[in-house]
């Protein structure tokens, strides 16, 4: 997954400052392959408060209609995510699927500390048994070499109500590794 | 209203500057070794320039404060933990003159807010510090207004210095130690920045809106707290390829204080640039209210001083 930038910012959504904390969702995409379709599909998304998380641009694939299928994910704030589909959908673009995430929740952490030493696999996999999550995406960054502090981002896919159980597990899994957490901001759960 | 101004640090300045653009004259005026005492009203311009010039702002000793005419004590000696002295000393001598006090030091009210509203219900004082928390931001007379109990949690960023530091790191790829030290050059950050980056500035105001919200109960003690000084760039920069970014932010809920580096969407509310702060306040019946500004500096502090002591006329 490539991940990208929302280009445009979401301004509507700092204006109203409505409801609750954003979420993650998936909507599945398809189409035309002409130059631009790709970018003209996003700006719905991105003019009505979304937040673009990453894009997986299915090319070679077609769907049953000869088209290309396209995977976004964003967040947005609860009360958006139709606004958006409907704006997708008035924007001449189809949507295949939305709102049927492939987990319930997503969420991204970043660990900073001595990566190498602490086995970055290892983490991995703890996380993913003690939490009941899985690791969707992950990225490392080590730009002073392995001796210096370095950095990764685990986004990760857990079951509806388990983020904060998620978290928990991550900060235990950091601590005996002597690694730092930078947690996500859970607005909502205040 | 006459008022006494305990410390000579830029916010006391800042409120013997401004006093009479807010109708108020300034009577006493100390630092820690001297004090300048005028019932008619102190000229602020020749204070200050002996303060500037000699490191002393009259001849009197600062004992003479507390035997002078006032009607408001203006505590803003620095902020100190644990027993908050001699700051609490201060407010409680006022206080048992019936005298009124308003703090810009933030110690009496997160180290011992109990111990403080015990002094105000035996006065005949007030004791008000909108100062403490956010600056110039009315982060204080907002939860007065709404009444403690519509306000279910309070977050934000609540230190300029943590902020500029993450948010030029963010913008330009810097390292931490380099953007320190141009923080200091610009005077955005003391030579001792451990109050800053640790997050104890922070976590003091949170504790005071922990207090607030809650009717005291907490100190420094029960905060969680982390600093910025273990992120680094490169964080920034796997947090920017997601759309996010770090910041220092500052939680009160009912459950406790918790202070520490969160990641929060890199175009959103909370991710103010530079020394802004904002404050994020949720309500029962009203959504989420921002407010940002400046929250911290001489002037924009006294704003708040000032704006307590019109509030007590």
């Amino acid at each position: 997954m490539t991940g990208v930038d929302a280009g445009t910012e979401p301004e509507e959504m700092e204006a109203d400052g409505s409801g609750d904390g954003p979420q993650a969702h998936t909507v599945r995409l398809e189409l035309v392959d002409e130059p631009g379709e790709l970018l003209a599909a996003l700006h719905p998304i991105a003019d009505n408060g979304g937040n673009l998380l990453s894009i997986l641009h299915e090319r070679g694939n077609l769907t049953p209609r000869g088209h290309i299928p396209v995977e976004v994910d964003f967040e947005c704030p609860p009360d958006r995510f139709d606004t958006i589909v409907e704006a997708l959908r008035d924007g001449g673009v189809n949507v295949i699927q939305a709102g049927a995430e492939r987990y319930g929740e997503e969420v991204v952490v970043l660990l900073t500390g001595d990566l190498v030493d602490a086995d970055l696999s290892d983490v991995v996999r703890s996380v993913e048994s003690g939490a009941q999550a899985t690791v969707t995406d992950l990225s490392l960054s080590a730009p002073e070499g392995p001796d210096e502090a370095a950095s990764a981002r685990l986004r990760l896919g857990t079951r509806s109500g388990r983020t904060e159980a998620t978290l928990a597990t991550v900060r235990e899994v950091a601590s005996a590794k002597n690694l730092h957490v930078v947690e996500p901001l859970t607005e909502g759960s205040a | 209203m006459r008022l006494a101004v305990l410390g000579a640090g830029a916010v006391g300045r800042s409120v013997l500057d401004l006093a009479d653009d807010y109708g108020h004259s300034v009577t006493a005026f100390a630092d820690s070794g001297s004090a300048a005492v005028d019932p008619g009203g102190l000229v602020p311009d020749p204070v200050l320039r002996r303060k500037e010039r000699d490191d002393v702002v009259g001849d009197d000793d600062p004992e003479a404060v507390f035997d002078a005419d006032y009607d408001v004590l203006v505590e803003a000696t620095p902020t100190t933990l644990g027993d908050a002295e001699p700051g609490f000393t201060h407010v409680r001598r006022a206080l048992e003159a019936d005298r009124h006090v308003v703090l810009a030091n933030k110690g009496p009210v997160a180290e011992r807010y109990d111990d403080l509203r015990a002094l105000e219900r035996e006065s005949a004082g007030e004791v008000r510090f909108e100062a403490t928390v956010g600056g110039a931001i009315p982060v204080l007379s907002a939860i007065h207004d709404f009444g403690p109990d519509h306000i279910t949690a309070a977050r934000g960023v609540l230190n300029g210095t943590a902020n500029f530091v993450l948010s030029r790191m963010a913008a330009e790829g810097l390292d931490y130690e380099h953007v320190l030290r141009e923080a200091q050059d610009l005077g955005v950050a003391e030579a001792d920045p451990t109050f800053d980056v640790e997050g104890t500035d922070a976590a003091l105001k949170c504790v005071i809106l922990a207090n607030v919200l809650n009717g005291g109960g907490f100190s420094l003690d029960d905060a969680e707290v982390e600093g910025i000084t273990t992120v680094p760039t490169s964080a920034l920069d796997l947090a920017a390829e997601d759309g996010r970014t770090v910041r220092l932010i500052g939680e009160a809920r009912p459950d406790g204080v918790r202070v520490g580096p969160r990641l929060v969407p890199q175009h959103g509310t909370l991710a103010v640039s530079g020394t802004q702060n904002i404050v994020q306040l949720e309500t029962t019946h009203a959504g989420r209210l921002n407010i940002s500004g400046r929250g911290a500096g001489g002037p924009e502090t006294a704003t708040a001083v000032l704006s307590d002591v019109s509030r007590l006329e």
